[in-house]
């Protein structure tokens, strides 16, 4: 195993999740991480990256083009205007793009959910973070029991919620609720998202409530949430239940703290780092996915 | 900016019953309920009056309780009960969206009050702009004002003026605030923006201090206000509207608003669509002692007979956590816990 080709891969944007998102792929067995694009010679972001031996540049996403070896597989942490504009350019190079921006031009993945049905696609989307912390769990119970309505409230530390998602707040209720419904498998779906300013800052918070039948059977539904917290730990490992599921009338709710793994952002910000390690699996699985194509 | 008014006017009062009410009615409200307390409060004067879920549009929810009416069919109900009066609807962006805006708007609500905790005021930048758009009256909501100082409010205030808001309130959502303390911030605001912009107070009774801190409020330049008629809100409920009026008949401060007019709604229309007497018991007056947003209230009160721990406690915890408005889902956390140590 030790012997298999490892597909090249970039990483595009080198601002806090970037750079976050470098650490984490740096100890990818699957993976080699050689560029890092950013669009200020002098930022923070690529020396680092010069320091771990990335190869950086500041000229965008066709100077990975121009490389004799080019990448297979490219993470895109920039703005939805600025993958909007790369995308066809992966596409037409035949460059599997990660997309953790709002773009959303590729299927909506989340790792223990339905990444394996979309590992061929050549662009797929990170949803957000709240939709990475909370449609494991929607699916989890819609895989026991039928879920007509689910709804998530994603608490995050105010000094983690970056100047995008504060200027489009509506884009993050939106499309987490649109994911929750149709990658969580509810009928229907509500996001709320909560900035929390409290100092030192809080770590992330997570609850999900579906509505399911009276008639359920709440072992199998609280098994399946377990199995599936313990999925998503694997590569999220601060990803913990607080208490155990409540069933209420109807509804079951699920509550959720998501800590950092510490990599360059702090441990509070799980919010942040549930996006780049689920991204990070997702580049896992699609280099396997490419190695395994080629054999 | 000018104050919109044909009568003059030196306060413009805005009743929140039909909004911050919805807290203390589990967002229970009916349409007749919604025409008979605008027709009512339209007739005696009052110039705006705010209608939507408690948590404000796109409320309806697990986390703050589901209405039992839409709130599109309520503030459709208000606008066509109101002759005179203005329809305002609350939007918390990162729970109602701009899409939950437009549809208000398309309804007839005229004046859109935007609110996001004190810090954070730049998420609703977008919010702004787009009910300028729409051609709405924006005004800007900082709650939880108490947690933060005059300085560092002005500074959010200034952001939402830039962004589009026509007026900036300090929302004293835990009632915590204590006269000075009112005095202080409003000053700040004045300040700041009151070149571009007005500055509004929005009380509550949890300190028992709701008619005094307005008054406060006012003095330090505030033109508009808030009231919830027979206090009808959330936490021990809020200023309530015809006490206000009184007082400020008493001080030659001019509201348009009939000070009989007012005590008869009260107490012949607001008071018998209410589940109980808005009152200062042990768990609000916590709220305002320990800075817990209001409508955690109802909450803390389910939670705590579901579980069988003390409320207090709930509340308590809530402020040493330092949780904001939209946190309601942790109370459910915070009893499993008190019920697990």
């Amino acid at each position: 195993m030790g012997e298999a080709r490892r597909p090249i891969a970039a990483v595009v944007g080198s601002g806090n999740i970037g750079t976050d998102l470098v650490f984490k792929l740096l100890r990818s067995k699957e993976l080699e991480l050689r560029y890092l694009i950013g669009i200020d010679e002098t930022s923070d972001g690529l020396a680092r990256g010069r320091g771990l031996g990335l190869e950086v540049s500041a000229e965008g996403a066709e100077w990975l083009l121009t490389r004799a070896e080019m990448p297979e597989i490219v993470f895109e942490a920039t703005s939805a205007y600025v993958h909007e504009r790369n995308a066809p350019l992966y596409a037409e190079a035949g460059i599997h793009a990660v997309d953790l921006t709002p773009a959303a031009l590729g299927p909506y993945v989340v790792p223990p959910v339905n990444l394996d049905a979309h590992l061929a696609m050549m662009n797929v989307n990170m949803v957000t973070c709240g939709g990475q912390a909370t449609i494991p769990i929607v699916a989890a119970v819609s895989r026991v029991t039928p879920v007509d309505y689910a709804e998530i409230v994603a608490t995050v530390a105010s000094r983690s919620a970056g100047p995008g998602t504060r200027a489009n707040i509506d884009e993050f209720t939106r499309t987490t609720a649109a994911a929750v419904a149709k990658v969580g498998g509810a009928r229907t779906s509500k996001a709320i998202i909560v900035l929390n300013p409290a100092d030192p800052p809080l770590i992330m918070r997570d609850t999900v409530f579906c509505a399911i039948g009276r008639e359920i059977d709440e072992d199998a539904v609280t098994a399946s949430i377990e199995a599936m917290v313990a999925s998503v730990a694997e590569y999220v490992p601060g990803y913990r239940l607080l208490n155990a599921p409540q069933f209420d009338e109807g509804r079951v709710a699920v509550f959720l703290e998501v800590e950092g793994n510490g990599d360059y952002l702090p441990r509070y910000a799980g919010n942040l780092d549930i996006m780049t390690s689920a991204a990070a699996r997702v580049g896992d699985q699609i280099a396997r996915h490419l190695v395994g194509a080629a054999r | 900016m000018t104050v919109r008014e044909t009568l003059p006017i030196d306060v413009r009062i805005t009743d929140s019953s039909l909004r911050d009410g919805s807290h203390a009615k589990s967002h229970q409200f009916t349409v007749d309920e919604v025409s008979t307390v605008v027709e009512s409060l339209d007739a005696v004067g009052v110039p705006v009056i705010e209608v939507s879920h408690g948590d404000g549009l796109g409320g309806s929810s697990f986390t703050y309780g589901f209405s039992g009416t839409n709130e599109r069919e309520l503030i459709a109900a208000a606008v066509s009960a109101a002759r005179k009066a203005k329809i305002a609807c609350l939007l918390l962006p990162g729970v109602g969206t701009m899409d939950d805006m437009r549809a208000a708007a398309d309804l007839g609500a005229s004046v859109m009050r935007v609110a996001t905790h004190c810090t954070e005021a730049d998420i609703a930048s977008q919010h702004f702009s787009v009910a300028r758009e729409l051609g709405l009256e924006t005004v800007g909501f900082l709650m939880m004002s108490h947690s933060i100082g005059g300085e560092e409010l002005a500074k959010q205030a200034r952001i939402m003026v830039d962004a589009g808001a026509e007026c900036v309130y300090v929302t004293d959502s835990a009632g915590a605030l204590i006269l000075d303390g009112v005095t202080e911030r409003i000053s700040a605001l004045v300040a700041e923006v009151g070149a571009q912009a007005q500055v509004g107070f929005h009380g509550h009774q949890n300190l028992s201090l709701g008619v005094a801190n307005t008054v406060f409020a006012i003095r330090a330049g505030a033109k508009q206000v808030d009231g919830c008629t027979r206090a009808f809100g959330a936490g021990a409920g809020n200023t309530p509207t015809e006490a206000l009026v009184a007082v400020l008949d008493r001080l030659g401060i001019r509201t348009g608003v009939d000070v009989f007019g007012i005590m008869d709604a009260a107490e012949e229309v607001v008071r018998p669509i209410m589940e109980g007497e808005s009152a200062l018991d042990r768990l609000s007056l916590m709220m305002g002692y320990a800075g817990v947003y209001s409508s955690f209230l109802r909450h803390a009160y389910r939670a705590a007979e579901r579980y069988g721990v003390s409320g207090a406690e709930i509340l308590r915890l809530c402020g040493e956590r330092k949780l904001v408005g939209g946190q309601e889902d942790q109370i459910i956390d915070i009893a499993l816990e008190l019920q697990g140590s």
